[in-house]
This record gives C-alpha cells, sequence and structure tokens, in this order.
C-alpha cells in the first residue's frame, strides 16, 4: 500500500473518518443553535445539556421499555423538544425584552442543573448503548475498514441537515420563519402568531440536539458530561461559520471535523486546540464569520 | 431588536457616596476583625475569590461586556506565580507580580480577539479562547497535568515578612485585596470609567462623540485581566498548589454566578456573592455534584427574579426611599 508524508493510510482514512462523524456533530448542533439563534436572538447555552439528555432518553427507552435504537431516533427529538417548548413558555419567554446576555446567564444555569442531576444519577463514568443489530459489521473498502453504523451516522446527519435547509429555505413555513427573524412585529401584523412560532423554533432546535444525542449514544458512552465540552467547541465553530446562514454552518461543522481529524494524524498536540486556533484566525480575518452578515 | 431595552449590568440607581464610604468602612471593619472568629484561610479565599469577581465586574458592569473565560487570567497567574516560585525559587511578591503579568499579556491577546465581536459573540469567544488555554494547561509539561504544581513554597515576602505565619499572610492578602478593590474604585469613578459606562449604555452615541470605543474596550479588558490574575497568583502563593480547576470553565461560570447574585455593576455586589457562593460551596462539599444544580438553580432563579442582584436590589430599595422622602418635601416647598 502506497504511504502519504509517512503516515499509513489505515491511520489516516481512520481519523477522516472520525473527523466526519465528529463534524457530523458539530453541524447538527450549530445547526440547532443558529435556528434558536435566529428567531430567539439568545445562545442556547443548554444546547449541549439537551443533547446529553437525548442520549439519555435513548437509553432509558432500551433499558425500560425495551424500545430500540430505531424508535429512541423519534421519540428522543420529540421528548427533549417538548421539554424545550416548556423551558422556552415557563422562562426563557420573560427574557426577550432584556439584554440576549441574560438568555445566556439562563441557559447556562439550566445546563448546570441538567448536568448535575444527571452526574448525580449515574456518575461520570457513563453507560454502554449497543449498535442496533442491522448497523452492526462494516465494510472493506481495501484502504480501510468502514464501520456500518459510522456511515449511517453521517449520512443519517447529512440529511437531516439538507431537510432542516430545505424547510426554512424552501416551504413557506420557513419563509414565515425568516420574515420574522427580520422583523417578528410585521409579521405579527400579518395574523401570524409570532410567538407560537418562537416556542416550535426552540423545541424544533431542541430536538435537533436530542437527535444528535441518540445517534452519538453508540459510539460514544452515554455520560452526563458529554455535551459539556462539546458545546464549546460547537461555539467555536458557530463564531467561525457565523450563525447567519444555515448551508453555511452546516459546512463549516462538516469541514472543521475534518480539519481536527488530520490535526490528529499530522500534530496530535494541536488536536484538541486547532478549531479554536482556527477561530483566532478568522476573526482576526474576517471578524463576522466565514459566512456571516455584518451587523 | 438592534438596542435591547435593558442593557446588562444597568445601573442599579447609583448611590450616593456617603453610602459607599460607610459600606467601605463597615466591610474593611468586618476583614480586620474577621480572623478573631472565622478560619483565616477560610476569609483569604473569600478575599481571593472577591477580588476576581471584583475584576470581572469591572468588564460586565461596567462596560457592558460578558466574558465567559475569565477563568483563564485566574489560572494562567495561577500556574506561572507557582511556577516561579517554586522552580525559579522567586520571592513571593515577585512571582505575584510576574503571574499578574502573564495574565495582563494573555488579556492583551485575547481582549484584541474577543473585542472584534460584541454581545454573546463576545461571550462564546472568550469562552472558546479560555478552553483552548485550559487544553494548554493540560498538556503543557510544566503545569503538571492533573496533579497541577503543588507544594509552591510561600517564603518571605520583601524580605522581612513572614508567610508562612497565617496571620501574617492573612493581611498580605487583605492588603492585597484592598489595594485591587481601591484601584477598580478609582477606575470606575474616573473620567476613562464615564467613557466605559457611555460604551455600555450605546456604543454608537460614543463612537460618533469621537471615543476609540475599542481601544477602551481594550484596556478595560486587559485591566480586568490583569486584575484577577493578580487574585489568581495570590491564591496560589496562598493554597501552595496551581490546578486545573482555576482554568475549566466551570470556574469561568462560577465568577459570573458570583457578580450576577451579589449585583452587576454595583461596587460592592461582586465581593457580597464571591462571600456567598464559597460559603455555599463549603457547606455543600460533602453533597457531591448537588453543588452545581443548587449553583446552577440559583444562575435561574437570579436572571427570573432578581436581576439587579442582592446590592443591586439594596441600593435600589435604598433609592426608593430617598426619592420618597424628597418628593413631599418638594411638594411642602411649592405649598
Amino acid at each position: 500500500m502506497f504511504e502519504l508524508l509517512g503516515i499509513p493510510p489505515q491511520a489516516l482514512f481512520g481519523q477522516l473518518l472520525i473527523g466526519l462523524i465528529n463534524g457530523s456533530f458539530y453541524a447538527m448542533l450549530s445547526l440547532g443553535l443558529a435556528v434558536i439563534f435566529g428567531m430567539l436572538n439568545i445562545i442556547n447555552f443548554a444546547h449541549g445539556a439537551q443533547y446529553m439528555i437525548g442520549a439519555f432518553v435513548a437509553w432509558y427507552a432500551l433499558q425500560y421499555f425495551g424500545l430500540d435504537y430505531w424508535w429512541s431516533l423519534l421519540i428522543a427529538p420529540i421528548v427533549v423538544g417538548a421539554f424545550g417548548v416548556v423551558l422556552e413558555r415557563t422562562m426563557l419567554q420573560r427574557l426577550y425584552k432584556l439584554d440576549h446576555l441574560y438568555g445566556l446567564l439562563l441557559t447556562f444555569g439550566l445546563a448546570l442543573v441538567l448536568q448535575g442531576f444527571f452526574l448525580n444519577e449515574f456518575g461520570s463514568s457513563g453507560l454502554p448503548y449497543p449498535i442496533p443489530p442491522s448497523l452492526q459489521g462494516g465494510q472493506n473498502l481495501g484502504f480501510m475498514f468502514l464501520p456500518n453504523y459510522r456511515a449511517w451516522v453521517i449520512v443519517f446527519s447529512l440529511v437531516v441537515c439538507l431537510v432542516t435547509w430545505y424547510l426554512i429555505e424552501r416551504t413557506k413555513l420557513g419563509s414565515y420563519l425568516r420574515a420574522a427573524t427580520e422583523n417578528p412585529t410585521l409579521v405579527q401584523a400579518f395574523g401570524i402568531n409570532v410567538p407560537r412560532m418562537i416556542t416550535l423554533t426552540y423545541g424544533f432546535g431542541v430536538g435537533l440536539a436530542a437527535l444528535a444525542g441518540v445517534l452519538a449514544a453508540p459510539i460514544y458512552r452515554v455520560n452526563p458530561l458529554m455535551g459539556a465540552d462539546l458545546i464549546i467547541v460547537v461555539f467555536a465553530v458557530v463564531v467561525i461559520g457565523g450563525m447567519g446562514s444555515i448551508l453555511g454552518s452546516v459546512v463549516t461543522g462538516f469541514a472543521l471535523g475534518i480539519i481536527e481529524g488530520l490535526t490528529k494524524v499530522f500534530y496530535p498536540e494541536a488536536s484538541n486546540t486547532v478549531i479554536f486556533v482556527i477561530m483566532a484566525i478568522v476573526l482576526l480575518l474576517k471578524p463576522a464569520g466565514l459566512f456571516g452578515r455584518t451587523a | 431588536m438592534t438596542t435591547a431595552a435593558y442593557q446588562i449590568g444597568a445601573p442599579a440607581k447609583t448611590t450616593t457616596l456617603t453610602h459607599q464610604y460607610v459600606a467601605f468602612g463597615i466591610m474593611t471593619a468586618f476583614f480586620v476583625v474577621a480572623p478573631i472568629f472565622i478560619y483565616p484561610v477560610f476569609l483569604m479565599q473569600a478575599l481571593c475569590f472577591a477580588l476576581f469577581a471584583c475584576a470581572f465586574n469591572l468588564l460586565i458592569g461596567y462596560v457592558g461586556l460578558l466574558s465567559f473565560g475569565h477563568a483563564m487570567f485566574l489560572g494562567t497567574a495561577g500556574y506561572i506565580s507557582a511556577h516561579a516560585a517554586k522552580v525559579w525559587g522567586f520571592p513571593p511578591e515577585f512571582a505575584i507580580l510576574t503571574g499578574t503579568a502573564a495574565s495582563a499579556l494573555l488579556g492583551v491577546v485575547a481582549g484584541a480577539l474577543a473585542i472584534r465581536r460584541q454581545g454573546i459573540y463576545f461571550a462564546m469567544i472568550t469562552l472558546a479562547l479560555a478552553q483552548m488555554i485550559y487544553f494548554f494547561a493540560l498538556q503543557a509539561p510544566f503545569t503538571g497535568g492533573e496533579d497541577g504544581i503543588q507544594a509552591v513554597p510561600r517564603g518571605t515576602m520583601f524580605g522581612f515578612l513572614d508567610l508562612s505565619d497565617q496571620m501574617t499572610l492573612y493581611w498580605v492578602v487583605l492588603a492585597i485585596f484592598l489595594f485591587g478593590f481601591l484601584l477598580i474604585y478609582r477606575i470606575v469613578h474616573s473620567p476613562f470609567g464615564q467613557v466605559l459606562k457611555a460604551i455600555r449604555e450605546n456604543e454608537q452615541r460614543a463612537t460618533s462623540l469621537g471615543y476609540k470605543t475599542d481601544h477602551y474596550k481594550l484596556i478595560a479588558f486587559v485591566l480586568s485581566a490583569t486584575l484577577s490574575g493578580l487574585a489568581g497568583a495570590t491564591k496560589a502563593i496562598v493554597f501552595q498548589l496551581a490546578s486545573l480547576t482555576d482554568v475549566h470553565w466551570t470556574m469561568s461560570g462560577e465568577v459570573v454566578l458570583m457578580t450576577l447574585v451579589g449585583g452587576m455593576g454595583t461596587v460592592f455586589g461582586p465581593i457580597v456573592g464571591a462571600a456567598i457562593i464559597i460559603t455555599m460551596q463549603n457547606y455543600l462539599a460533602g453533597f457531591g455534584e448537588w453543588v452545581l444544580v443548587i449553583q446552577g438553580a440559583i444562575f435561574v432563579v437570579t436572571v427570573l427574579l432578581f436581576r439587579r442582584g442582592i446590592v443591586g436590589e439594596i441600593a435600589a430599595y435604598l433609592h426608593s426611599k430617598s426619592k420618597s422622602k424628597s418628593v413631599p418635601a418638594e411638594a411642602e416647598q411649592a405649598a
């Protein structure tokens, strides 16, 4: 087999695959953050915690109700999304007239509560979640071994991102949404229930996080802290991409995942920090982000 | 949606100067007498965090910038001063100065990057930069990874103050705290501080008046980073330890919580908030992760119900009282 810069291809493609997987989660989470930010003008710090809860819902469903992975893909976003709707109605709603930063502080508090609660219940070591039987095994591609489940995660998250993009950019509902992002007062004057749309948007964004959590459950262990460090990286992804465009956040998410994977091959010491370094460079060159609109 | 109706850290009606002098007198008297009946090490911990929170408040309370990464300044200064005292054998005063200077330098770099964006982006950028410092501290050889730098010598300050004596150490820490506190007070009540408040209230207008707001924001950021560093360096000498806890994002969250609970944009709020949170952590230390839940719940309750914080609410109460007193007086004059 050929070698690239002294790196065996198995290692290279293996890390590329991990990068793509991480990229899928960055893309789905930053997409949810962007959608929520567009409508509510808040940064949802609880996004990581809600992603974690999505994974726990899947674990609960399997453990106590015997509902398998495929049911969890449906149930977890609905359960966690409904929870998000309750949060929005009871708490977030009171903050819209205030500085946006209060929303950040409130959701940070919520994230602490949720993580602390799950840490008390389950400890920090995490619980295993099996790969569904139909997705076990893998393909030998000649240059690398591709586990079926990982291929599924990449394809499925790509589809989810594209469907979200289609919903927001190409449907009537999406056009209301975009209009309400631009000028909520005017859209409300046309007889559209904007407060309800805001609530549902938050529920949808949170549901996306939970869906990512279910996808992550068989790869990483189901762990109360799985979202805590991830969300900080996703924030950096959001700063790099800018929250102006849906496709932008998807592309940025996948691209940064791949870059992170490559860094692990060529300069492993920097793999934890490479995204933050890129963020610093982007801030110097293009402060509004790669796809952002300057305010 | 361009300008928020209530700016974060908006002035809790400024208390009168006499109120502040009285409060300062009470606070100083308390800290002088306190070691008689409160464990000095606990007091020193509270003082370090109070200074940290005051430095953080300089940014959020008076410029309206929410930094979610202030742990990087606390932690970096702690590591550098611990390293200077232990490996280079610096006396404590130079160790603390070196640590503080390192944070100032970090503040210049982080500040220059972060002020390129506003609002929540600013918060996300500072958080991400702090996470970068955290990974650096985790991997760099001199920080000792998970163990941190332990058994840092306290040494003898200025050649005659033996810091291994607990009460001597306490007076030194109190002096450092009062120095930092008065410096912040001076900054806030200077013409420079007035410009900062103008930027908080309306940045565009401050720009249109000819102020280079970016310069002011950067200077405020560096000052805040430096004083946070002073707190972190002192803390490392007091506890003879620099560890990952001080650079982790939970620490950045804690200082936000202290300032929020005490009252953002108030002079004494951060001190009250720090005292409350530190006391709570000490009492709840045995309850494991419930501390996290309770801290989160305090965040939620404070944001929803009393955003002005404890000191802010008291100040507002005093203000409304003095107002209601003066209204009948004016009415009498009119009559």
